[in-house]
């Protein structure tokens, strides 16, 4: 209601207790186009949509390598989302100047937390706009994080954002006790399968969908057009997934007011997480799908 | 998150950044410290040895068997040529997967230690049960060791990591105070190197690795052969097992001396 004289700064607390300028910048992943990240037993998966522009025909980098065995998947500011993957990279490649070994990808994404919440706690920072899937194969496993412009740092069997994701956010959850048994092919058509219900009706021209996959003896891999193509018509013979009218919250057009009575964004994160005791980035994230 | 270390580049211009360095402006990061000129000036040959006395550690032997390590060395630490301190631990264990067994400058060793000791401590902070390797920590000392040699002032140490991986599979080396590393079923420092190794390889099955008792049967034989021959050390030893069944110094053992061969040398 006068969230207006407590949105300024990011150090500015409202009166119930929130953090506006962080939970605008949860807005602007949900403006973002959306990706899916999913894990089985031995792959961790990830697939977005990417826009094409018909004039430039270039493909917007979504999906971006940070080293051998960890990639991610972003979701809202590029610009935000080069830096922050471009500090990821130095990070891992300065383990492996120091330790001759893989960093863990559970230590990596710890620290990029503890990186983006100082900046929800400075007066001359702004948090960063951007939503990330991190995936990654190490010895403890293949791994999906959801790290978000909170710092809140989520470990995750499944996960979508973005906007419409609320719909592969659906299907993740239905599918999700299969992943374990599935083989690659199969962890494949599961992403798609999701991601599909993310293209409104009419966007199915100006978006593609990229693959990318990381896990048991295959570096971090991103699919070729020809390999995104034959797993995209493998799909095509499936039956159709959630449609993305049914996915009232996250429609674009909404108008900020509208949305500030829910609270912050669905976009995977349940309302005045900001309070809670795990908003700075844990090690020890809880599962969420 | 890289250093410049560049104190022996004269600036280009006063108050300027030596060229590759940020631009210290004023309230901004802190300076690159400046080393004492004791630490940095070079000595002839590029040594320096400072005029402090130094307390050091003799041999350290590795062996590699086929399910793990073993590391032995004796438990004294001298004074120049005097036995000062006769009961000290060389051979530690690092973490579950890993054991060092330090030599040279025995402050040095202390010193290196601790830092690893924080570190191991930052691990379990992280609370996520993983445990650095062997080949990680011996990867991490050649870029502190190297580093330290490149700014003209070393760590004065030869030591000797070993352990098991995850998989089981062990790893030893040798990593010295240049930041020279090398992995090898037997590594050795000091006189050991001389003595040790020659006798070690001599008895290598050529198709398989060690067994356990093969192993340490040899640990016995070289640091007996070490105590005849090697003027500064004692008989007593402690010997590091680290194995997939687990990581652990065993000791202090002693070596059997048996002088009476000296009655037979012309002139005793």
């Amino acid at each position: 209601m006068f969230r207006n004289q407590y949105d300024n700064d990011t150090t500015t607390w409202s009166p119930q207790g929130r953090l506006f300028q962080v939970e605008y910048a949860m807005e602007a992943v949900k403006q973002g186009a959306a990706t899916v990240g999913l894990k089985g037993a031995d792959y961790a998966v990830l697939a977005a949509l990417c826009r094409t522009s018909k004039d430039t025909n270039t493909l917007q980098r979504k999906i971006m390598p940070v080293d051998e065995h960890v990639g991610m998947s972003i979701a809202g500011l590029t610009a935000d989302a080069r830096v922050v993957c471009q500090y990821m990279r130095t990070e891992c490649m300065a383990y492996r100047h120091s330790y001759d070994a893989e960093f863990p990808v559970r230590r990596l994404v710890a620290n990029l937390g503890n990186k983006l919440q100082t900046t929800t706690q400075r007066y001359d920072r702004r948090p960063y706009g951007v939503g990330m899937l991190v995936a990654g194969y190490d010895e403890q496993g293949p791994h999906i994080y959801q790290v978000m412009p909170t710092a809140n740092v989520l470990n995750c069997k499944a996960m979508a954002i973005g906007s419409r994701s609320q719909s592969a956010r659906t299907y993740l959850e239905r599918n999700m006790e299969s992943f374990e048994d599935c083989d690659m092919d199969e962890l494949i058509c599961h992403a798609i399968q999701a991601i599909r219900g993310s293209l409104g009706s009419d966007d199915a021209d100006n978006l593609t969908i990229n693959v990318a996959i990381v896990g048991k003896d295959m570096p971090f891999k991103m699919f070729t057009d020809a390999e995104n193509q034959m797993y995209v018509e493998m799909v095509k013979g499936m039956e159709p997934p959630l449609e993305a009218d049914h996915d009232a919250l996250s429609e674009e057009g909404m108008s900020d007011d509208d949305m500030m009575d829910h609270g912050p964004s669905s976009s995977g994160v349940p309302p005045n997480d900001i309070s809670d005791m795990e908003t700075t980035a844990s090690t020890g994230g809880h599962d969420a799908h | 998150m890289l250093n410049n270390y560049n104190s022996l580049a004269q600036p280009m211009w006063q108050n300027g950044p030596a060229p590759g360095a940020f631009y210290n402006f004023t309230g901004g990061q802190t300076p690159v410290q400046q080393l004492p000129r004791e630490l940095t000036t070079v000595g002839p040959y590029g040594t320096n040895h400072s005029t402090a006395f130094s307390t050091t550690g003799t041999s350290v032997l590795g062996i590699r068997y086929d399910s793990g390590v073993m590391l032995a060395a004796d438990t004294l630490v001298s004074y120049g040529s005097m036995a000062r301190y006769q009961n000290i631990e060389r051979v530690f264990k690092i973490n579950k997967n890993i054991l060092l067994g330090g030599s040279g400058d025995f402050a040095d060793i202390q010193s290196i230690k601790r830092n690893i000791d924080q570190k191991m401590i930052e691990d379990q902070c992280c609370d996520d049960n993983i445990e650095m390797k062997p080949k990680s920590l011996a990867s991490w000392m050649t870029r502190v060791l190297y580093n330290r040699r490149s700014r003209m002032n070393p760590l004065y140490i030869d030591v000797v990591v070993g352990g098991v991986d995850n998989e089981g599979t062990p790893y030893l080396a040798n990593v010295d105070l240049r930041g020279r590393s090398y992995e090898d079923y037997v590594v050795a420092t000091g006189f050991a190197r001389h003595l040790a190794i020659p006798l070690v390889r001599e008895k290598k099955p050529k198709d398989r690795d060690f067994t356990a008792v093969e192993a340490s049967e040899l640990i016995r034989t070289c640091m007996e052969v070490l105590y005849y021959r090697d003027t500064r050390n004692i008989s007593q030893y402690t010997v590091g097992v680290c194995s997939v069944n687990g990581c652990g110094v065993e000791g202090p053992f002693q070596v059997n001396e048996n002088w009476t061969f000296a009655e037979t040398i012309k002139g005793y």
